[in-house]
């Protein structure tokens, strides 16, 4: 055949692209294939499909939503793992000569895979998802502001996972490290489509994030119940109102620089090339505009975790709930002024970097009145240790350390000596493990029994929580000793010996994560078989707070039957002290937003224009576009997007509901 | 201090006896100060860590559950006095900090001359600084020696208790040079100059690396950094004389091209401009440096004639490469010649160190053709659009 047609009809995607010589991706893809189809199978087999696209892949259901989230959290957190132990294992190996495993070419894209998988597909979709299962319940409404556009911000996000995913067996990933600093990044030094596949990903999942964050903040501000004002805010909604804020603000201009970026690599534009006037510093202080204030989008809302934890397993009302709040916004502000401490060896003056080492440090001010907040919850409380609590205690010992080397690498001239060292890589995985994974490992044993109406198996949840918590140390520590020793990050061999016992000491603590993992997967599969004995009849399994534990769990497709009216910032603590009463009658119909599955179709859609545009397929990237268009614009035409749950149905289900909770008293 | 030091240091120099802490034991007195910031800044916080994480223990085991006899107050949840300790505590600290961080900074500017050569050793006026220009290749590092004449490859050496005065630049993609022994590290940029100031108070060997990775070759792009008595700083000097090896710009073309894990190489003369055309990029025969262009974009530019004067690329270090829909990548070119370059009359004429916005100053355009007939750019042939 011509090969210019070829050409036109596959861009440069070829077999070649197939990695069949890497005998370590074809293993992966024989188990990703073999699983998959499995799954399929299974699916096909008890006839699911319908069932899955009517009441979950449509769904406009925050709380189905929220689940979804969680499950890609999970799933792409088996991947980024997987990334983790290989380079691990290559830097334990890779010593007096020896070459290691990976080959630079593959070493290269796990470690930038790994970073991006974390942050993007596993942090970013678990914090999501949490926020989206929680919030609306929180603030007693129906739903978010805009169900539709939660739907499609979910599948817009898969999208962006997909896209990663399959450079894994189609073509290759970047090799540029997690933020991709041109010039290293434009075409010139990676012509390949690796950061192709990097550009693509992101913009299609920060698509669905920007838009999320958005959904949510109108919720925040639209949707509370009667009588709870910003001040009566539970601290998790409070969290997540400025986490989503920061999405808000700080997305657009990640989408902004990529966008550049990629005008870079597509047209020859010169925005970040080394000659004709750009300037790769530009993309530096741009991608850390928006990737300081991320730092603070994962871990607002894990604070916000910590707070409702402690507070309802002390038993105590949250101390200092003001300047909680306060302590919050001042972080949400202070996050923009910081970024340029990620490069302060980029040779700017004395004044600019002290400047914003200070305002780095500034943000420990607020942090650490938060730590005393927690403690001084606990303070004269009644603590009763669940596993949610388990890690909250966990965080705090753990979190502090990572504070502190933070704080730390804020000096400057100390930055100068251990800036890019893994004394950096220890930090952030200290922070981020010790905090963000703590909190929402936390709000996952915290929030099940509210989402699936039994709790989670504590036996394997403690085993997991022992192997992650010593896992972490065990993996972290050596970090941190091996960065005072002057060991950079993204070595691939080392030709100092004595450096190899503290990569094994962490290739062990990686192990026991693992292990960790794996014992987070079976208390699940646990807890789904032994459903009946941790069923949860009450709805408020752990005596809380706040008002998502005044429904049923799992909460009725409406949340309340009855829009709940605020009088206290542990508005449902309040409402059982007050002695309140379910109202058994005087239901009226329900409006509700209708399913659709516009959302997977206009996503489906960017993604093959990603596919497209990444391989340079252009007139696949044009036909998927106008597709993209057609059915946005055919889908204003669908005026089926809203229905009315009659009184009756609301009346079976609230029946239902106090003959449980009659049986569950009697007992 | 030294006794909080010592103290500090204990726990570690139990446990690891036997591991060498570069950073925290270093043998350059900038590396030595920064190790000291390291220290008290932890200490300083720890005077606060330490009691939350002991608290945290206490308060956990104290209201545990079981405990019935601790006191337990459900409504207790504010108390004015407790927040303001809760806020100040680590305010006051980060005051400390802080005032430590904006001295520190200025202090240990890594663009600042040095002001000592050690604790108790202030700077002489013999005491002429070393002049090293650095560059971060694929994947390795050349060091050249302007006040010698030599250069070296993958090895930096350097006589003790004398300051040495780097600049730093790149050829192709970020580095980060970075010596923990001597000094904190500094980006390598191509295009662009940083600069570092250090002196190295004990002889021995350390190691220099990248810091920032550049590519597949990253990890093997390391060298020995050697400080050496003044009598082994001669004599390593007159052994780079001695070698065969000459630095041309020809030479640099070819050592500039990728390679992994490169030996030590030493060179006996190194064109005098090389530093120069390699952080001006333009090294390459007929390309305009960065500094011409940017002190003909100051007086105005060279309006719409400008956009003619490019050359395709058909050298880009690896291959010729271009953005799949735009134009065909092409260069500057240069409009002297290389003599005219060469036999410009100062030495020190960078990239131009006033920042202020491009400003046309009402100069006429001027018309374009070359200034000089042997200019480089005709010599590479013709010039498709120069005419329109």
């Amino acid at each position: 055949m011509n090969p210019d047609l070829i050409k036109m009809i596959f861009g440069r995607l070829n077999l070649e692209a197939l990695p069949i010589h890497e005998p370590i991706l074809v293993g992966t893809f024989a188990v990703v294939a073999t699983g998959g189809l499995a799954l399929f199978a299974i699916v096909t087999y008890f006839r699911l499909w319908s069932y899955l696209w009517r009441e979950w892949f449509t769904t406009v259901d925050h709380k189905r939503i929220g689940i979804m989230y969680m499950i890609l959290g999970i799933v792409m957190l088996l991947r980024g793992f997987a990334d983790a132990l290989m380079m691990r294992l290559q830097q334990a190996i890779a010593f007096n000569g020896a070459d290691g495993y990976l080959p630079a070419h593959h070493y290269d894209q796990i470690f930038t895979a790994h970073g991006v998988i974390m942050i993007f597909f596993v942090a970013m979709p678990l914090v999501t998802g949490l926020m989206n299962y929680v919030v609306p319940l929180q603030i007693g409404a129906r739903d978010v502001s805009f169900p539709f556009l939660n739907n499609f911000s979910f599948w817009m996000t898969v999208g962006g996972a997909v896209l990663v995913m399959m450079s894994l067996f189609v073509g290759e990933f970047a090799r540029t490290g997690w933020l991709a600093y041109p010039p290293l990044s434009n075409i010139g030094y990676s012509p390949d489509v690796g950061v192709d596949y990097y550009i693509w990903g992101l913009q299609v999942a920060g698509v669905g994030t920007t838009l999320s964050g958005i959904n949510l903040v109108c919720t925040i501000v639209k949707l509370r119940a009667p009588g709870m004002t910003m001040m009566k805010m539970p601290v998790f909604t409070w969290t997540s109102l400025c986490t989503n804020v920061l999405i808000v603000a700080s997305f657009p201009v990640l989408t902004a620089v990529l966008a550049l970026l990629s005008l870079d690599r597509y047209v020859g534009t010169n925005f970040f090339t080394n000659d004709f006037g750009g300037n790769p510093m530009m993309y530096v202080n741009l991608i850390w505009i928006w990737g300081h204030p991320e730092v603070y989008i994962l871990v607002l809302p894990a604070f916000g975790i910590f707070s409702e934890v402690t507070a309802t397993f002390s038993g105590k009302r949250l101390f200092g709930y003001t300047s909680m709040v306060y302590a919050t916004v001042v972080i949400t502000i202070l996050s923009y002024l910081v970024w340029l401490h990620h490069f302060f060896t980029m040779g700017s003056g004395a004044s600019v970097n002290s400047f914003f080492g200070i305002t780095t440090m500034i943000i420990s001010i607020p942090t650490g009145a938060k730590m005393f907040n927690w403690l001084f919850t606990m303070y004269r409380g009644r603590i009763r240790f669940e596993l949610p609590m388990m890690w909250t205690v966990a965080f705090m010992l753990t979190f502090v350390i990572g504070g502190m080397t933070g704080v730390l690498l804020a000096v400057p001239p100390a930055d100068f000596v251990l800036h890019n060292s893994l004394f950096l890589i220890a930090h952030f995985h200290n922070v981020i493990i010790g905090g963000v994974l703590f909190g929402l490992f936390a709000g996952i044993n915290y929030w099940f029994p509210k989402a699936f109406g039994f709790r989670l198996d504590p036996f394997w949840g403690k085993l997991s929580f022992w192997f992650w918590v010593s896992g972490f140390y065990f993996a972290f520590m050596p970090l941190y000793v091996l960065g005072l020793m002057g060991v950079t990050r993204r070595l691939r061999v080392f030709d100092d010996p004595s450096l190899q016992i503290w990569f094994v000491i962490a290739a062990f603590g990686a192990f026991l994560i693992l292990l960790g993992i794996g014992a987070m997967l079976v208390q699940f599969a646990v807890s789904i078989l032994r459903r009946e004995q941790l069923k949860d009849t009450t709805g408020d399994p752990w005596n809380a707070r706040t008002l998502e534990w005044a429904t049923s769990s799992p909460p009725p497709d409406y949340n309340f039957a009855f829009t709940p009216v605020v009088y206290d910032n542990d508005a449902w603590w309040d409402m059982k002290r007050r002695g309140y009463k379910r109202p058994l009658t005087g239901f009226k119909p329900i409006h509700m937003p209708s399913n659709t599955g516009t959302g997977i179709i206009l996503a489906g859609f960017a993604t093959v224009m990603g596919f497209a545009l990444i391989w340079y397929i252009w007139w696949l990237a044009a036909v998927s576009f106008v597709a993209l268009l057609a059915v946005a614009i055919g889908h204003t035409f669908n005026y089926h997007r809203d229905f009315h749950i009659p009184a009756d149905a609301v009346v079976r289900t609230e029946d239902a509901r106090t003959r449980v909770l009659a049986a569950g008293a009697q007992t | 201090m030294r006794a909080l030091k010592l103290l500090a240091l204990l726990p570690f120099a139990a446990l690891l006896g036997g591991c060498d802490f570069v950073v925290l034991a270093p043998a350059g007195d900038i590396a030595a100060q920064q190790r000291d910031l390291v220290v008290i800044s932890t200490v300083l916080m720890l005077i606060i860590v330490l009691p939350v994480m002991a608290l945290t223990i206490f308060f956990a085991w104290r209201y545990r559950q079981s405990n019935t006899q601790a006191p337990y107050e459900p409504d207790w949840d504010h108390s004015t006095q407790l927040e303001l300790v809760i806020w100040s505590a680590p305010l006051l600290i980060i005051i400390c900090l802080g005032a430590l961080t904006w001295m520190g900074t200025h202090l240990l500017d890594p663009y600042r001359s040095l002001g000592r050569i050690a604790a108790d050793k202030p700077i002489e006026s013999k005491d002429a600084p070393l002049n090293v220009e650095v560059v971060a290749l694929d994947w390795k590092w050349l060091f050249i020696y302007p006040d010698y004449g030599v250069a070296a490859v993958n090895e930096l050496a350097a006589p003790v208790d004398r300051p040495i005065r780097f600049r730093i630049t790149a050829s192709s993609v970020m580095n980060s040079f970075y010596i923990p022994a001597l000094a904190g590290q500094i980006y390598a940029m191509p295009g662009m100059e940083t600069k570092l100031h250090a002196v190295a108070n004990k002889p021995g060997t350390f190691r220099g690396f990248s810091a920032n990775y550049s590519g597949a070759g990253f990890s093997g792009m390391h060298f020995d950094f050697k400080s050496l008595s003044n009598a082994d700083f001669d004599k390593w000097v007159a052994t780079a004389k001695a070698s065969a090896n000459m630095l041309g710009r020809t030479d640099y073309l070819q050592l500039e091209r990728p390679s992994q894990n490169d030996p030590v190489r030493l060179y006996r003369s190194v064109d005098r401009d090389l530093y120069k055309a390699i952080l001006n990029m333009c090294v390459e025969p007929g390309k305009m440096c960065m500094s011409e262009m940017m002190a003909i974009d100051a007086k105005g530019g060279l309006g719409r004639e400008g956009l003619n004067n490019t050359l395709p690329l058909t050298y880009d270090k690896y291959a010729r490469r271009g953005a799949p829909l735009g134009a065909s990548p092409t260069f500057v070119a240069g409009i002297c010649s290389m003599d005219e370059i060469k036999d410009a009359p100062s030495h020190d004429v960078l990239a131009p160190l006033d920042l202020t916005p491009l400003r046309g100053v009402g100069l006429k355009r001027p018309p374009f053709s070359p200034a000089h007939p042997s200019s480089t750019s005709l010599l590479l042939g013709q010039r498709p659009k120069s005419d329109s």
